[in-house]
């Protein structure tokens, strides 16, 4: 066969392949949003992290601002210490609180921020004190069964 | 040792005789190995041979990946929103396509396809080449068979399986896409919106290219190392190739569920 036909189609077939490679990379695997630019990293304390996992996002009002980078078991205290890696476009006041929300009845959990009024900012390396556990669907569900019995109770 | 022996011992020196046998061919595989990258120069000193190899084993195997990665894409879209919309959930079929095919079905079935397309060709070819004499004709004229004949073709086949899974995984991902959108009504940004969220690019692409990367290794070598070694007659030849297709089968599901157990172990 003609060299110059044989190198069209083998050039053809790698730059194909190297498309093929980039397209599961930026369409299928989202890789542009994974980009970690400047982040700062702030701690938080948990009593019950439920099923939070590194990576999982850190939203404020529905927009994703930030990762779990850590998840770390304090022996001292029994807590879970979770470090949060923010994009540095994004700050939030000193008092700001930490909850562990889920998305949909049975989805991925993620880490809540709702920002304060203080003026000071967060900073690399602060720690932030107010903080809510995740809502163990088991122990809820036992609440509800332990308040509509006492609740039956009275009323018979 | 022709003293007569017991079932018993006739037996164990059976075993014993078995283990030597493979263990002797491990160690000529692992001699070839080494021989083949030591010889592996020439590919750089004459890239046109790697280039005409990576025609026959890449472009030539590109219209059976596209059409096994466009079916295999479909079926999936369709068994998956199938078991999926029995708990609701169909709008997530985007996310299991995909992750089924770049982790999994992707990397394991192209292998399986260019082990059939293109190893059993490589090894009739330099079955063949032997049989009829010409790698010793090359020896002879102080060409070493080993860089000429064999190493173009081995780098050619590791540089083409990792490209022609991705491109199995494109059109996989494409024909579950026409089943979910367009046949099944799954909206189209929740399609793909479910499979980005889910997707992780170092986890799951990098893995998978990862492994495409060990199966190609495995296939071009047994596929080359086969015919090298075949016995120089039309049924050694026919033997040979045979034991390509069935050992790459064998050495790709093998390893992997081993890389698997690797990889995704507790992530």
């Amino acid at each position: 066969m003609n060299r110059q036909v044989l190198d069209f189609w083998v050039g053809l077939f790698v730059a194909v392949g190297i498309a093929a490679t980039v397209f599961i990379a930026l369409q299928v695997a989202n890789l542009t949003t994974l980009q970690r630019g400047a982040v700062y990293t702030v701690q938080a304390e948990f009593d019950n992290i439920g099923g939070l996992k590194v990576r999982a996002p850190v939203k404020s009002a529905g927009v994703t601002v930030g990762r779990v980078s850590d998840i770390r078991y304090d022996s001292d205290q029994h807590k879970a210490v979770v470090s949060l890696a923010i994009d540095s476009q994004y700050q939030f006041s000193a008092d700001t609180s930490l909850s562990i929300l889920t998305s949909g009845l049975l989805g991925e959990q993620y880490i809540g921020v709702q920002s304060g009024s203080d003026a000071e900012l967060l900073q690399d390396g602060d720690v932030v004190w107010l903080t809510s556990s995740a809502i163990v669907l088991e122990n809820l569900i036992g609440e509800v069964l332990f308040n509509r019995a006492q609740d039956g109770g009275t009323t018979q | 040792m022709t003293s007569p022996l017991t079932l018993p011992a006739r037996l164990i020196r059976a075993l014993g005789h078995r283990v030597t046998d493979n263990l002797i061919s491990l160690g000529i595989a692992a001699r070839f190995f080494v021989a083949l990258l030591a010889s592996s120069a020439i590919c750089l000193r004459r890239p046109g041979l790697v280039v005409r190899e990576m025609y026959f084993i890449g472009v030539m195997s590109l219209v059976i990946i596209l059409v096994s990665g466009l079916f295999v894409g479909l079926v999936l879209g369709l068994q998956m929103y199938d078991t999926l919309e029995r708990f609701g959930s169909g709008d997530i079929v985007g996310m299991v396509v995909a992750l089924s095919l770049v982790r999994e079905l992707g990397p394991v079935l192209s292998a399986l396809l260019i082990s059939s397309r293109a190893g059993s060709a490589v090894t009739a070819e330099i079955g063949l080449m032997k049989t009829t004499e010409q790698l010793s004709a090359m020896e002879m004229m102080a060409i070493q068979p080993v860089a000429r004949v064999v190493a173009p073709r081995f780098w050619a086949g590791v540089f083409s399986v990792p490209l022609l899974t991705s491109i199995f995984n494109v059109t996989g991902i494409f024909g579950g896409y026409l089943v979910a959108v367009h046949l099944l009504g799954v909206d189209a940004g929740t399609f793909w919106s479910q499979m980005q969220s889910a997707v992780d690019f170092r986890i799951d692409v990098v893995n998978g290219i990862i492994k495409s990367v060990f199966f190609a290794v495995a296939i071009i070598f047994i596929a080359v190392y086969q015919g090298y070694h075949a016995t120089p007659t039309a049924e050694g030849v026919s033997l040979a190739t045979t034991q390509t297709v069935v050992k790459s089968a064998l050495v790709v599901l093998g390893m992997d569920f081993v890389l698997t157990a690797f990889m995704f172990r507790g992530l």
